[in-house]
């Protein structure tokens, strides 16, 4: 054999690591892999074990007891798309903006800017600090609280930027799980499916309060209220600023009034995820009423901010966390402790998404086009929600369909079950995620009839 | 709206705070601050707005390494010298874009690609040349299939998705990591809850490398332990072990099933030549051992700021090296979700195009030959300079960015807070900050620290 120096090598090896890691397994259930490796050990104690590409589980390899893990559940369903053959498939799949074109979109303000960066010959590529750019991190608090906060103001805001919402969730929590003395956190149910798993590994536990009715397609506040009465006192609660992500179901603002009162009276502390500032109804400010009456109200909160969806900057990672204290000095404090955080795992974030963003928030003519770009976005989103509404009703599909256009963001929860989702996807091409969750993002007006039909099919034919 | 809402507030913190003051963080700061008797009236209701939920939380110490940087910008003497942190600096002290880099820049901006989100494993094309730069493409492991590569936040995130995995899956092992490491080490085995113990490596009497308490110590450990090697230019020592050293390291590791875990932050960076600087995790593969890499392109591509590295784990089969990659990527999900891809898409239009890998490699043969210029020279000065008959050729023999100038803390502080130079305070230089007309300033200062201060 060609690699017969590798094999003997590796033979000899892989003996010695067979029989180390049956002894790593004594005392603890094994794996089938593994108990299947300890087995061949006993069975051939002087027999060389080849570890060949075939050999999987039986070759020697202190990984054998590592098991394939399943595809992410909401990335996974473009993978499932992209090996489709079919011309006629639809993407309903991972919340990314999709022109009426179906193609990605690069807004023009981002291109510009990253254009004007590029060509500057007087920038660096040197870390930046734990923190990340200064500026980014000032201009983004403004952004999501107001340029006229007293919080800001009284420099009682900690930013630090991230990577994307998930990174902000995640340095969040992990600061929350060393810092603060409450370690469960409220989430609503049904939320992004990658939200308990981003609190369980930063050391929280995860409780849940109602939210989704699926009788009314819409919110269960009565639910809402009485979960969240009945959590201990200052416990940490997760609430999607605007466009919840999956249902695309918001309070009201009264409502939203009465949550903020609820809380506060029972010291619950709220940890803010913004996804989609502008995103949803289209204005930057109408989108973040929910973070400020909170703020307005001396109190602190966490606020994870991702600019992933509102200036398409998905691959870059660009997002902020910031936490609001009630004096400028816990605020220096906090930030020299989430420093701490962030230097273990990444050292320092990385600098092209935040210069792009820095660069429009900090230029009014680019801001300016941006919230016009971004309007678009929004307006699009909900012209395709109106369309696939009028497409059921024209079909006279059973049941009532108003939850697409009452629902707002990116996301609409269709109500569909898994079998229907199954069977949509099955059939139609269409790939969404189990929960009955559809990207109207991923929408045009070519392909609404298509899902029309999908849902119409689904509905009459399973239930 | 305010003053209706304030009230609420008050009244609810200050019951809270009655009923249970430790909850609202008493603590520390103040003692019972609260229950001061006749004051309590009157400052229940003045503190109960400003009592935060953050009140015990401590002021950090800053960064050892990067807190460098942040004192040499707060300084305002007109000679100072950053030999902190290590990022490279041209001889007129100024950080350096590489050609290429900016080359790369331009054509992806010409090209006009899409921001859409990376798979959670990163670019495909970034992880393909990155694991060929990092084995060579010819190597067997990677034509079998058996390299599991996760683009990563360069070397840091790379080690820290690294410890994750060892926590979840090998829960009882712990990591061997030398005395002295580069000091962000242990915070990451720390914070991924990976236990650690160290290996002796640095030789204070001969400035070298103490090979045989190495071998010993990494001998001593439990079977199975995983033990993190510096792939080329120890960081902070500068001191590498020689090719019949690997040898004997791997002799032991293999005896003791040990995983070898390689952290390579400066391949091509540290002699000039890619290969030369791979040669360590290459003897390892060759011998057949499975094992883990953490490479970063901080250096040898100027990206710091970009955060693009990836880990690599070398698997004895195909099937287990896509198994680890998906359990990588479970563990990845929840921290960033997917990676920055502007960092990942230069290296894959440097590293994959043959005229940029070219110039690419000029590049860094001129950066690490400025580097060993400035050695020679502040060897030069040194020896010229001290009369004391002190042997300053480990200059000379170590390699990399950094200096191990073997001055301890209070002769450290010394070299600051006298001459202006900034370093951590392990005695680790940065000679990529320093400039051939700085060296004759450093070799005053290094003298006086070392003979006159204890």
């Amino acid at each position: 054999m060609e690699e017969a120096n590798v094999h003997d090598e590796g033979c000899r090896s892989a003996e010695r690591r067979l029989s180390t890691l049956g002894r790593h397994l004594s005392g603890q259930s094994p794996s089938s892999a593994a108990s299947r490796a300890s087995l061949m050990a006993s069975e051939n104690p002087n027999g060389a074990i080849a570890p060949s590409p075939t050999a999987g589980f039986y070759g020697g390899s202190v990984f054998a007891h590592v098991v394939k893990a399943p595809e992410d559940p909401i990335l996974g369903v473009t993978v499932a798309y992209n090996k489709d053959p079919s011309p006629v498939k639809v993407n309903l799949g991972v919340g990314a903006y999709r022109t009426e074109e179906g193609k990605p979109l690069v807004l023009n303000v981002v291109r510009r800017a990253e254009q004007m960066l590029v060509n500057d010959p007087s920038r660096v590529k040197e870390y930046l600090p734990i923190t990340g750019l200064a500026d980014f991190n000032k201009l983004s608090a403004k952004l999501i609280f107001g340029s006229d906060s007293p919080a800001i103001q009284e420099n009682r805001v900690a930013t630090v930027q991230c990577l994307s919402g998930t990174g902000s969730l995640r340095v969040g929590s992990e600061f929350l799980a060393r810092h603060y003395s409450e370690r469960t956190i409220y989430i609503p149910q049904p939320t992004w499916g990658n939200h308990p798993k981003v609190f369980t590994l930063a050391g929280l536990s995860v409780k849940t309060y109602r939210y989704y009715d699926p009788a009314t397609r819409g919110l269960n506040f009565q639910g809402l209220l009485e979960d969240l009465s009945s959590a201990p006192s200052g416990a940490i609660v997760l609430l999607h600023a605007c466009a919840h992500n999956p249902t695309g179901v918001d309070p009201t603002l009264d409502q939203w009034e009465q949550i903020r009162q609820l809380m506060r009276s029972k010291g619950l502390l709220p940890f803010f995820d913004s996804a989609y500032q502008g995103f949803a109804s289209g204005s930057l400010d109408a989108d973040a009423q929910s973070v400020r009456i909170f703020v307005a109200d001396g109190g602190e909160c966490l606020t994870a901010q991702s600019y992933a969806k509102n200036m398409g900057l998905y691959g870059e990672r660009v997002g902020a966390l910031s936490i609001v204290c009630s004096s400028a000095d816990v605020a220096v404090r906090v930030e020299s402790q989430l420093k701490l955080v962030i230097r273990p795992m990444y050292s320092n974030p990385p600098i092209h998404g935040a210069s792009i963003v820095a660069t429009i928030l900090k230029d009014r003519a680019l801001f300016h086009e941006w919230t016009i770009e971004l309007k678009a976005m929004a307006d699009r989103i909900i012209s395709m929600r109106q369309l696939l509404f009028d497409a059921l009703r024209a079909r006279g599909t059973p049941g009532d369909w108003s939850h697409i256009i009452k629902q707002i963001g990116m996301f609409t929860f269709t109500g569909l079950n898994r079998e229907q989702v199954a069977f949509m996807t099955q059939e139609y091409h269409i790939y969404m995620t189990s929960d009955g969750r559809i990207s109207m993002a991923g929408l045009s007006s070519k392909t609404v009839p298509h899902l029309a039909d999908a849902i119409h099919a689904a509905v009459t034919r399973m239930s | 709206m305010a003053s209706s809402v304030a009230p609420l507030a008050l009244s609810a913190s200050a019951a809270a705070i009655r009923e249970n003051p430790k909850r609202i963080g008493v603590g520390k700061r103040g003692g019972n601050l609260f229950f001061k008797g006749k004051a309590f009236g009157r400052v229940s209701l003045a503190v109960a707005v400003n009592v935060s939920r953050f009140e015990s939380v401590t002021m950090a110490p800053p960064d050892p390494i990067l807190g460098v940087s942040e004192a040499f910008k707060a300084d305002t003497s007109d000679v100072k010298l950053n030999l902190g942190v290590g990022a490279y600096r041209t001889e007129e002290l100024q950080p350096y874009v590489l050609n290429v880099v900016r080359k790369a820049e331009n054509l992806m901006l010409e090209r006009g690609e899409n921001k859409e989100y990376l798979p959670i494993e990163g670019l495909a094309a970034f992880n393909k040349v990155t694991a060929d730069l990092l084995f060579g493409a010819n190597n067997p492991v990677i034509q079998q299939g058996r390299v599991a590569t996760v683009q990563s936040l360069s070397g840091t995130g790379s080690l820290r998705l690294a410890a994750a995995f060892i926590q979840r899956y090998f829960p009882d092992a712990k990591v061997l990591i030398s005395s002295p490491t580069w000091g962000n080490h242990k915070n990451i085995f720390n914070d991924a809850r990976v236990p650690w113990s160290e290996y002796r490596y640095y030789d204070p009497r001969t400035v070298g490398l103490d090979f045989d308490g190495m071998l010993a110590d990494i001998k001593a450990a439990p079977d199975g332990s995983f033990v993190l090697l510096h792939g080329c230019a120890h960081n902070p020592t500068g001191i590498d072990p020689t090719p019949e050293q690997w040898n004997k390291i791997a002799d032991v590791i293999q005896e003791k099933n040990h995983i070898p875990f390689f952290d390579v932050a400066y391949q091509g960076f540290a002699s000039g030549s890619l290969d030369t600087d791979a040669y360590s995790v290459r003897l390892f593969v060759e011998r057949g051992l499975e094992l883990l890499v953490a490479q970063s392109y901080s250096k040898n591509l100027g990206l710091y700021a970009e955060r693009i590295g990836a880990i690599n784990v070398v698997c004895s089969s195909s099937d287990a090296a896509a198994r680890v990659k998906s359990q990588l990527k479970r563990l990845a999900r929840p921290m960033y979700s997917n990676p920055p891809v502007h960092g990942a898409r230069i290296v894959a239009n440097v590293v994959g195009d043959p005229t940029l890998f070219n110039e690419w490699k000029q590049e860094m043969e001129l950066m690490a030959g400025r580097i060993k210029n400035v050695r020679q020279r502040l060897f030069d000065y040194l020896s010229q300079k001290d009369k004391s008959g002190k042997d300053w050729s480990f200059i000379l023999k170590q390699i990399g960015m950094f200096s191990f100038t073997g001055l301890n803390k209070a002769q450290s502080d010394h070299m600051t807070n006298k001459w202006r130079v900034y370093m951590t305070k392990d005695g680790r230089i940065s000679l990529a900050g320093l400039s051939l007309s700085n060296c004759e300033y450093l070799a005053d200062a290094i003298m006086d620290s070392f003979h006159n201060v204890s």
